[in-house]
């Protein structure tokens, strides 16, 4: 008879399955919309398809997205792999956004570029830190609870920005447009190939590369990694949580807020209203597909970033709305608990023999 | 004087009124030893769904219901994923979030700007003749007069009926409960629907009355400021009510500054006091009391299962 058991040992590429499920899940659940809506799936994610892959210059549009992502996504990671939560990437890509503008116009508008980009990735890192600090330090030092602090972070910052270009930073010579005056031509971030793929791509690719090596090849990243899966060991082991909250905390909104020079100093050229456009909050789905593995970050920025470009063409082909990527989004999040859940299991062909549980895998000794 | 106050005070009532909901929901949920997230989804999905069928069909009590279902609906794949598979409930009540918000923007796309129904405030006959008190409380949509009895219900069925002992012992001790022959799953599952008919009418309150309409951020984060209060009102529903009235007590303030004109506090500032507020609460309870630590529930974000 075939039956379903719990499985003793994970299969070896497990993290690996869970994510492809997901994307399964994801597209079951985006077939069944396109259904609903009367549009032929095939049809719809053929045209998803060709709007990324089309084109060179429409996959350099997919990178365009997925620069950001991959900020995000990586201060997500970061913070979650000390099982920390930062919900509240959006308002320190904000803050990101506001002190590269702030520099670039108002700090140094007349320097060379050579001093002014150094500049800004560091003001743009210390506007991001600055904020995540707020609720790093509420947590280390009263425990309160960061996803709360962290999200309601959000809209203060939102709303200061706009408060600065609505106000006392709004361009002059705007026409009432609500927005800052353009960034000096010296803080634009250098684009490649005569698209709008920019410094910022390269830079995320790297920032993905060292915060891997940080985390899985430092002492410290050990440490924070022993404290996010076994906190009262790290606490007999002598590290201080409150400390590496703080660090870790700085490094996630200095991270974030390199996202939000990305946007401003790679695409719009000013503080306006699209920057939070919700990349804060794709970062955790960004993070979480990837299992917290900094590597894994940049395939999937890569893949949701394919999801909004995607997404948008679906607007322009059959009029759909491209929210459905948001949906596609949550489906994928969900898919993956999905396939986490189910690895847990596997199905047992008669005659086939019973898996031998191995010593570290009994549970039920544990507790 | 007193007619300022008057008016303060009313638009204030008015404006806790959806956190309050919310609050009683996710209250019940946590109770239940679960944390959904979600809150601010399933207010967005019920204010949708509540203005869409009300548009439909120009029936307030149709509306209601579709707004309340439609909570309830989005919550049962929280209790889905976090009782039946055991997922991180922080990370599913995030994509919750995530799905309720891409779910309502993605179909309420054609009604946006579209003139809904609206539930106009109703007064209460004789309790209204109180001087000042009666304009206060008792000249307020039916929503309000909803939450006022939904609050001490609330309250009553958690602390001083079997079903609240039921659930607050799945919420406290899981294996327990389990041992007493209390189905934790169905409990759980329970709990969390009914937090989803909360936020759900919450999100009907929205879009029907306070604010009628349709608009992809009219809930403003206040599911957010909910989950919050839950902490602040260490999980007892009748502090909710204290919890929801200074939320609501900054917007009205920040309404009156603007229709007054006064300019001693930047808007932007008052804009912010809400989101500001709500952290500062939480800092004042988290280090205070210790009655915050003892008050939640034990197992709260805790999975169930037998085999373990």
């Amino acid at each position: 008879m075939i039956r379903i058991e719990k499985r003793a040992v994970l299969p070896r590429y497990h993290h690996l399955i869970a994510a492809l499920i997901a994307f399964a899940a994801a597209l079951g659940l985006g077939s069944a919309i396109f259904i609903v809506l009367g549009v032929n799936p095939f049809s719809a994610y053929q045209a998803m398809f060709n709007g990324v892959f089309g084109s060179f210059h429409s996959f350099s549009e997919v990178l365009v997205k997925t620069t950001p992502l991959i900020f995000t996504g990586l201060a997500v990671a970061v913070a979650a792999s000390m099982m920390l939560w930062n919900i509240g990437a959006e308002g320190q890509l904000v803050w990101g956004g506001i002190f590269a503008a702030g520099t670039a116009l108002y700090l140094l508008p007349s320097a060379p570029a050579s001093v002014l980009i150094p500049m800004i990735i560091m003001a743009s890192a210390c506007g991001g830190m600055m904020w995540a600090l707020i609720p790093g330090l509420l947590k280390a030092r009263f425990n309160v609870n960061e996803i709360l602090t962290t999200l309601l972070l959000n809209y203060v910052a939102i709303i200061y920005m706009e408060h600065l270009f609505y106000g006392p930073w709004r361009d002059p010579a705007g026409f009432g447009f609500p927005g800052t005056a353009q960034i000096p031509e010296a803080a634009h971030l250098i684009r490649f190939l005569g698209t709008r793929m920019h410094l910022g791509f390269p830079l995320a690719l790297a920032c993905a590369l060292l915060l891997f090596i940080v985390m899985k090849k430092s002492s410290w990243g050990y440490r924070v990694q022993v404290i996010g899966s076994e906190a009262r060991a790290a606490r007999y082991a002598g590290f201080s949580v409150s400390r590496h909250t703080l660090l870790v905390m700085a490094l996630s909104g200095a991270l974030a807020g390199m996202a939000g020079m990305a946007e401003v100093c790679g695409i719009h050229y000013r503080l306006q209203t699209g920057l939070a456009v919700g990349y804060g909050y794709d970062g955790i789905i960004v993070a979480w597909l990837a299992q917290l593995n900094p590597l894994a970050v940049p395939f999937t920025a890569l893949l949701l970033g394919a999801l909004f470009v995607g997404g948008e063409q679906l607007q322009t082909v059959f009029g759909l709305p491209s929210t459905i990527s948001l949906i596609l989004e949550a489906a994928l999040l969900f898919g993956l608990f999905g396939g986490q859940a189910l690895i847990r299991y596997r199905i047992v062909f008669p005659g086939r023999k019973k898996e031998i549980p191995t010593a570290s895998s009994h549970s039920g000794t544990t507790s | 004087m007193i007619d300022d106050i008057t008016f303060i005070s009313q638009i204030a009532i008015k404006s806790s009124v959806a956190v309050l909901l919310a609050t009683i929901g996710e209250i019940i949920t946590e109770r239940g030893g679960v944390l959904n997230l979600g809150v601010e989804g399933m207010m967005l999905v019920g204010a949708l769904a509540g203005f869409a069928a009300g548009f439909a069909t120009q029936n307030a009590l149709v509306a209601i219901t579709a707004g309340m279902l439609a909570g309830g609906l989005l919550s049962l794949v929280h209790a889905f994923f976090t009782v039946k598979l055991r997922s991180n409930q922080v990370l599913c009540g995030l994509a919750l979030t995530i799905l309720g918000t891409g779910l309502a923007n993605f179909m309420g796309r054609p009604l946006i700007g579209a003139a809904g129904i609206r539930i106009r405030p109703v007064q209460v006959p004789y309790l209204s003749d109180i001087p000042v008190l009666g304009d206060i409380f008792f000249f307020q949509s039916p929503f309000a007069y909803a939450a006022y009895i939904l609050v001490p219900l609330a309250w009553y069925v958690l602390f001083r009926t079997r079903a609240g002992l039921v659930v607050r012992a799945v919420g406290e001790d899981a294996a327990s409960a389990d041992a007493a022959g209390v189905n934790v799953s169905l409990t759980r599952t329970l709990c969390i629907f009914s937090g989803g008919l909360f936020a759900g009418l919450a999100g009907t309150y929205l879009s029907l009355s306070y604010t009628p309409g349709w608009k992809e951020t009219m809930t403003g984060g206040q599911g957010w400021i909910a989950i919050a209060m839950v902490i602040f009102c260490t999980w007892n529903p009748l502090r909710a009510f204290f919890g929801a009235l200074l939320f609501g007590g900054l917007t009205a303030l920040q309404f009156f500054f603007q229709a007054a004109s006064i300019d001693i506090i930047p808007s932007y500032i008052l804009k912010m006091m809400p989101y500001l507020l709500t952290i500062g609460v939480l800092v004042i309870v988290t280090t205070s009391s210790r009655r915050h630590t003892s008050a939640a529930p034990a197992g709260l974000g805790r999975p169930f299962s037998r085999d373990q």
